[in-house]
């Protein structure tokens, strides 16, 4: 075993941080995108609106059903040639789109679930007091969903968040597209990826110390 | 003046409420009694649609909403001439004791923020719970989620306020002042439809009592004809066994 250069590791580290905001700049775009997504999918399904409803099962299914490495593959390698006015996009459009179309399928279902499990008395208490359906949804179910919810969304967006990594094959050079470059410059292959690693790594503690700080305040902000 | 004629509700083979007739005049308080599954909840529910009839009509003032026939307009109308009041209470869990009181202001009534604060202040006051109004519900007494209930009720400026059973749930320590509250709204002659295992209760604040077995209204009177000198079997019986 060779002793590891950590001169090269220091270096890379400030090249690869240069690539941080445009990983999670993709990931916030895709997860805000695919929030109001899924929350249109979500208040769907719990409606059951007629033939829309199969659609949006149809779509959840194959976003669900299918690896994500597949549909960015489809999206931005295959649909370009049967549709011409998508030939101009480029890998970060499509890997927003794709991060945004698979993740909102799974955070529809999570929103959906959490819908449900607001107490049909809230329903009754908004129709009861003269809301419409919609604004019963918006003003007091969909908060309380939310905040249920707000959990599982986040470890959606850590997922997303790792799921950037894939826009290499797109030929995005973000975190990890910088780091294969760099490592076949160099060739220190473990050195560059135990970098990008540890990175993506921070990153994620980072957020799963801010998702238990939000729980709390949720936690608190309701039993006040 | 409030009409009901022929309200029938069924669940499957069950008719829970048989052709219920039934006139409520302006600031009339009245009481409905009877036994347990005999159809007053489903009754009070039908009232608002919360529960929808399989016939009848039931008139507020102008509006007439008949089941054969009423659409989604309409049920909103009538609801918004009715308050409910529930036995669980059913605050809204995500707003605070004030915005419990001012969500329906604003966001069915259409009243600019600050009227709809200032009105909910008033209600917060007399109902004795200024203090918690940044309160979130679960953070109150069963009680003083109850006052809210009924609060959030007042505050409508309803025709007809619908009270289902407002004390059951509550721990005895916290019926008392529950039932003080709702003497208050009565006293205000606030015209109401009120079901309560309350007999000394209904009693007091009642102009007329009603006494329901098997989703029909089976008598009806003054709190003293029905308490002390009812004419059915059924009625006597039932008070009977709840004294
Ligand atoms: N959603 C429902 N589905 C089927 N049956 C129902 C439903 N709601 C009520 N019922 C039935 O209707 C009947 C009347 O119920 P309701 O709750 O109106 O009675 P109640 O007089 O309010 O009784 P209680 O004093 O126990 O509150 C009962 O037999 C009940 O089982
Ligand atoms: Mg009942």
């Amino acid at each position: 075993m060779r002793a590891l250069d950590v001169d090269y590791m220091l270096g890379l580290v400030s090249v690869i941080l240069g690539y941080v905001p445009l990983t999670i700049g993709m990931a916030l775009a895709a997860m805000v995108c695919a929030l109001l997504l899924a929350c249109l999918m979500a208040v769907e399904r719990v409606m059951r609106v007629p033939v829309l409803d199969q659609f949006v099962q149809l779509f959840i299914s194959f976003f669900r059903g299918t690896p994500l490495l597949v549909q960015l593959f489809l999206f931005y390698y295959g649909l370009p040639q049967i549709l011409p006015v998508l030939s101009g996009i480029n890998g970060v459009t499509a890997a927003i789109i794709g991060l945004t179309l698979h993740f909102s399928a799974y955070m529809a279902e999570s929103i959906r679930a959490a819908i449900l499990g607001v107490d049909r008395s809230q329903w009754e208490a908004a129709q009861a007091v003269g809301m419409t359906q919609a604004q019963s949804m918006r003003r007091i179910v969909l908060p309380q969903a939310a905040r249920v919810a707000a959990p599982t969304l986040v470890n959606y967006f850590i997922d997303m968040i790792k799921s950037t990594s894939l826009a290499f094959t797109l030929g995005v050079t973000e975190m990890m597209g910088a780091t294969q470059k760099e490592a076949a410059g160099s060739f220190l292959y473990f050195e560059a990826f135990l970098v990008v690693a540890v990175l993506y790594w921070a990153i994620v503690e980072t957020l799963s110390f801010l998702q238990k700080q939000l729980e709390r305040y949720l936690n608190k902000a309701i039993t006040r | 003046m409030i009409s009901i004629r022929g309200l029938t509700k069924r669940y499957g083979a069950n008719t829970v409420l048989d052709g219920i007739d039934l006139d409520i005049s302006a600031g009339e308080r009245v009481a409905i009694i009877g036994p347990s599954g005999t159809g007053k909840s489903t009754l009070l529910r039908c009232l608002n649609y919360l529960d929808r009839p399989d016939s009848g009509v039931i008139r507020i003032g102008d509006l007439t909403v008949d089941a054969a026939t009423a659409s989604s307009a309409q049920i909103l109308a009538l609801r918004r001439r009715t308050a409910f009041v529930f036995q669980n209470y059913a605050l809204f869990a995500n707003k605070t004791a004030r915005g419990n009181i001012t969500e329906a202001l604003i966001t069915v009534q259409r009243k600019p923020r600050a009227e709809a604060e200032a009105r909910a202040n008033e209600i917060l006051r007399e109902i004795g719970l200024s203090d918690k109004s940044a309160s979130y519900p679960a953070a109150l007494s069963g009680g003083q989620q109850q006052r809210i209930g009924i609060g959030r009720a007042m505050a409508l400026g309803a025709a007809l306020m619908l009270l289902d059973e407002p004390t059951s749930a509550l721990d005895p320590e916290w019926v008392g002042e529950v039932l003080d509250l709702m003497r208050q709204v009565a006293e205000r002659r606030q015209t109401m439809l009120i079901v309560t295992h309350e007999m000394q209760f209904a009693r007091e604040i009642a102009d007329r009592i009603i006494f329901m077995d098997g989703g029909r209204i089976v008598e009806e009177g003054t709190p003293a004809q029905i308490f002390d000198t009812p004419k059915d079997i059924r009625t006597a019986n039932f008070l009977r066994r709840v004294r």
